[in-house]
Order: structure tokens, then sequence, then C-alpha cells
């Protein structure tokens, strides 16, 4: 680093001329170097080898060679009802988490918008299941849902099978424990935009008489429309990714198994019990186009934000 | 909290709204007003108690002997808390061994992004250098590969390089950001000109103004990216389930977490202490951080 200090920042007056800016370019690359060595090794390397290992095909004795089957493998794996169930549970879990996330934080969000006393610590307490991993929420809602000790037999019902193990309320069982997850995140995300939105303009239309209701519908979602365009796209992501709480409390010898085979737990049971990593890497390139749309949607919200000055 | 009694008391609110044309003035729009705050703290105080209901629950199921896990209704206050289960689920579960596993993972992983981010963030704002814009989107197209993706081929290169089961396994993959190295390409922008300049005239190289100039003036993003990646590290599930075998030496306390996990009566609320040691200091650093961890996580939302 000692060998750069001469180099003066910014672009001062050009004397050095031709060696300066090779210099300034050297250092440049040097800078970027770490991160695109960490990059060209654990996400574009992966991500373009997925679609060769995708042409090989694995025998299913272990110890034998794969071997190429060209694209026949994405034929054989994509119209199977194996992948049909996965992507299907994948959508409908997308679908029960996104929308009720969402309306849940944002009915938060505008309970807590007032400055009133003690709204400091009830918006900790919303933000708070941001700060909780998979793993606490599965094993919170875990007992929740026991067939023993869990909440229900106490209300009244006496779920059987178990929940967890039942295939029609084991993935929404699974939705209820991402939508509290995700409540904290959508708290915060829906606190921001609403203070974005000018108190005056909600204040003017109260003044011509609006009721809050029609407040709420004719202003402020509207105002709010781009926060929560961002809201679909990151809790669409976040859904997508979700697959730790299937695997610690539902697992591939339950009976709901075949029902809450999320897409990336497909990945990871195809890769770990069946070892055949041609067929997951067919799963793998299947997940990142499900997501394309929405990460490349995400990353215009960052770019939106970029100055591309000097 | 105050503010379970704090309708009572009520509290000024913020700047009187003008007259109200349609509204009489006087009592009946003063009880309203009343009113509606009373149903404001009662939507709150609803809210805070299904948020923190669950967590609540397995804190008062992790302290409830076994005998009483059972009872119905099930009770609410644990009358006689069994401390010992905390003790138990710590052995049993060598949680002190996964929280150091956890500790080592996420320190390395948030300086590591914070390193990288900070250089590559410094490249792409201050210097020149050809391919630069062509770099700045390929270090944003990062953000389009979720890691799932990339597990397949990932794991084969971690055991080619002899790194199954370590530390190195666990974190490498991790140790830059695209996200990062925006927010920080985007605080660096942010340094006036004329500073540049007039470090410049004082002699200032770049690895200077880099440590004394940039890097001081970028601390609230540096604080929120720091807050966002230790929890992200802290709290990752997937990588660490492949790549940690079963050596107790390697493993975080997010599997160890799975391992705990029990639907043995004797056992669930040793289980269930083992999940409020693990969240436990995630709550801390909400309560410390909060402004930072809103700020990086709300990076992009608003315009």
């Amino acid at each position: 680093m000692t060998t750069v200090a001469a180099a003066p920042p910014a672009s001062a007056p050009r004397r050095g001329g031709r060696r300066r800016r090779v210099r300034e370019a050297g250092l440049g690359y040097l800078l970027v170097l770490p991160a695109v060595a960490v990059f060209g090794v654990f996400v574009f390397y992966p991500f373009v080898e997925n679609f060769r290992l995708a042409l090989y095909e694995t025998p299913p004795y272990p110890g034998l060679p794969s071997h190429y089957v060209g694209l026949h493998q994405f034929a054989q794996v994509l119209t199977s009802g194996a992948f049909f169930q996965s992507l299907l549970s994948t959508l409908v879990f997308v679908v029960m988490v996104v929308p009720t996330g969402l309306l849940l934080g944002l009915l938060l969000a505008v309970a807590a918008r007032r400055r009133l006393r003690g709204m400091a610590a009830y918006r900790v307490i919303f933000s708070s299941t941001v700060v909780t991993s998979v793993a606490v929420a599965a094993l919170v809602f875990g007992t929740l849902m026991d067939p023993v000790v869990g909440l229900l037999p106490w209300l009244g019902i006496d779920p059987r099978p178990p929940i967890l193990d039942n295939p029609t309320w084991a993935l929404p069982a699974v939705a209820v424990m991402a939508v509290w997850q995700f409540l904290g995140l959508s708290f915060v995300l829906m606190s921001a935009g609403l203070s974005s939105i000018p108190e005056d303009v909600l204040e003017a239309a109260r003044v011509d008489g609006a009721s809050d209701w029609t407040v709420f519908w004719r202003v402020t979602v509207p105002l709010l429309s781009p926060t929560l365009f961002f809201g679909v796209v990151v809790a669409t992501i976040y859904a997508f990714q979700t697959f730790g709480q299937i695997d610690i409390l539902i697992g591939p010898a339950n009976a709901a198994y075949e029902h809450v085979n999320v897409l990336v737990y497909n990945v990871l049971t195809t890769l770990q019990v069946n070892r055949t990593p041609g067929e997951a890497a067919v799963l793998s390139i299947a997940l990142f186009l499900l997501t394309l749309g929405f990460t490349s949607l995400q990353l215009r919200f960052l770019e939106r934000r970029v100055h591309y000055g000097r | 909290m105050d503010a379970e009694t704090g309708a009572v008391a009520i509290v000024p609110e913020p700047p009187p709204a003008p007259v109200r044309a349609a509204e009489p003035q006087g009592g009946g729009a003063h009880r309203r007003r009343a009113g509606r705050l009373v149903a404001r703290y009662v939507l709150l105080t609803f809210g805070a108690v299904v948020v923190l209901l669950p967590l609540y629950l397995t804190v008062v199921n992790s302290l409830l002997p076994t005998t009483q896990l059972t009872r119905r209704p099930p009770p609410f206050f644990p009358a006689h808390p069994q401390w010992r289960t905390y003790a138990t689920a710590w052995d049993q579960g060598h949680l002190g061994i996964y929280l150091r596993n956890s500790a080592i993972q996420t320190v390395i992983i948030v300086l590591g992004q914070l390193v990288t981010s900070i250089l590559a963030g410094y490249a792409f704002a201050f210097l020149r250098f050809p391919l630069r814009r062509v770099l700045f989107v390929v270090f944003l197209a990062t953000l389009m590969v979720p890691f799932e993706v990339t597990i397949v081929t990932n794991l084969d290169t971690i055991t080619t390089f002899g790194w199954y089961n370590s530390f190195a396994g666990l974190t490498v993959p991790f140790l830059a950001t695209g996200f990062g190295t925006f927010l920080l390409r985007q605080a660096f922008l942010q340094i006036p000109r004329d500073l540049q300049e007039a470090a410049a005239l004082d002699g200032y190289g770049h690895w200077r103004f880099l440590t004394r100039i940039a890097v001081p003036l970028a601390r609230p993003s540096l604080a929120a990216l720091g807050v966002f990646s230790f929890l992200a590290a802290w709290n990752q599930y997937l990588w660490p389930l492949l790549v940690t075998g079963d050596n107790n030496h390697i493993r975080t306390v997010q599997l160890g977490l799975k391992l705990l996990r029990s639907t043995n009566l004797q056992s669930i609320s040793v289980s269930l202490a083992g999940t409020v040691i693990a969240v436990a200091p995630l709550l801390v650093l909400l309560v410390v951080f909060q402004k930072q961890l809103v700020r990086s996580l709300t990076a992009g939302a608003v315009k």
C-alpha cells in the first residue's frame, strides 16, 4: 500500500500524465481484486458450471462416472411430476407469505406512525422478528404447533395427523412462521416509506373532510406504492429462499414432505440425498430463472440511487 | 413499558391540527380525538402481543418443569422457574462451543465484507481505470444470483480446496458483497470535492485519504453494513448445514438448535432454553443498533 501514497486523490491537475494514469488504474484493479476473486470463484463460476453439470447424468449406482446426456436431463427433470409439485408448493408458499407479510407490516407501521408516548418501545417490538433466524423461528413455532404441548389442543382442536405431518397443513404452518419472521422487515420497510410521506399532504386531505379510511386508501397507499412495490420484491425473494424451517421441522422422511418440498429444499435433497448433482444443477437453474425477475427489479431499485458521475 | 397505561395520561399530540372546517369545536371533537388515541393504543398493544407472544411463550415454556408443560390452560407465567434448564441446554447442546463458532464465523465475515467493500467502493468512487463501469455492473449483477443457486458447485469447490469442515469453508464465499460495495461507493461519492482537493494540496496520497478522511466520513454507512452483515452471517443456515459435517468444533449455533430440537416431552424445555440463548444476543443487538439496522434494511427502498 505504501507504494501508492504518492498519487493524489481525485482529479488533481494532470501533471504526471500517462504514468500517473497507469498507476491509478493499477491501484483501481488492485483494490477491486479481492472482491472480484471471491465473486469469480463463488458466484460466477458456479453459476456457469450449473449449465455444464446439467448436461451430465449421474448413474444411480455410486462409483460410476457421470455421462453426457445433453439437454435430455433438462427435459426429464422439468417435466417430472416431482418438479411440478415442488414448483407448485413454492408458488403457493410465496402467495401465502408475501401479501400477508406486507399487509400486516403496513398495518403495524400505520399504527406506529404518530409520535406518541411509548412508541419507541412499540417500534422495537414490531421490528424485533427481523433478528430471529430460521432455526429460532422453527423451534419457537415447532413447539406452539406441537400436538401435545402446543396451542391447538388447548384451543380444543385435536390436529390429526399433527399439523407438521399433515400434507394439507404443513405448508401453511411454515408460511405462518415465515410471515411472523418477515413481519419485522416488513414493518421497517413500511415505516420508512410512510415517513417519506409529508404529514401536511395527509392533513390537507383530512381538512377537505376525507375520513381516515379514505385518506389511507386514496392518499397513503398511492404515495406509498414505490415502497409497496419494493416490499413485494423483497418479500418474494425472501419467500423463494425459505427452507430452513422445513428442514428442521419436517424433513424428507415425513408424510407431508412432498407437499413442502419447495425448490431450494429440492435442490438440497437432490444434491445430498439423491446425490445427483446434474439434476440439482437443473433445479438450480430453474430457481435462478424464477427469481430473476424479482432480483433484477431489486437491482433497479438500487441502481436508481446510483450516481454515475465522475 | 409505560405505554400500557399511556392511554389515560393523554400525551399532547403533535401540533394540533388546523381547525377542521366540518367539525364543531369543543367537547365532542376532543372526546373523539381521545377515543381515537385509545383505539390506536389498543391496536398497538394488540400488535405487540401478537408479535411477542411466540417468543414470550418460548421463554415461559423453557422455564416450566416438565409436568406443567401439558397443563391446560397453559401457564402464562412460570410459578417456579427452572433456571437449571438453561445450564442443561448449555451443556447438552454444546452451546458454549457453538456460540464461539458462530462468533468466529460472524466476525470473519463482517470484517471481510467491510474491508473488501471499502477497497472496491473506494476504487469505484475515486479512481479511473478502464472497464470501471463494466466492473461495477458486474458487482451489482452478483445480487441477481441467489446463493442457493450456486451451492452445487460451491460445495465441490470448498471440498477441492480442502476447506470442508473449516472456518475457511464457512466464511470465504461471503467475504465480498455487491450490496456493501454499492453502499460504500455511495457514501464515498458524498464526500465534498473541496475536501478531496484540499487533501491533495496537503500531499495526501490515496492511502492517507482513504484511512484519514474517506473511511471516517463513511462511518454511518460502515455501521449500517456492519450490522447488516452481522445479522446475515449469524443467522445463516443453509451453508453451515452443507459444509460443517459433524464437526463440533466448526458447527454454528443455528445448527446446534437443529440438533437440540426435540418433540420428546422431557427435552422440550431444554431445546427452548437453547433457542432463547441463541436469540438473546441478537435482541440486544437490535436494541443497541436499531438505527443502523433500519438504515441498511431500507437501502434502496425509499427514493
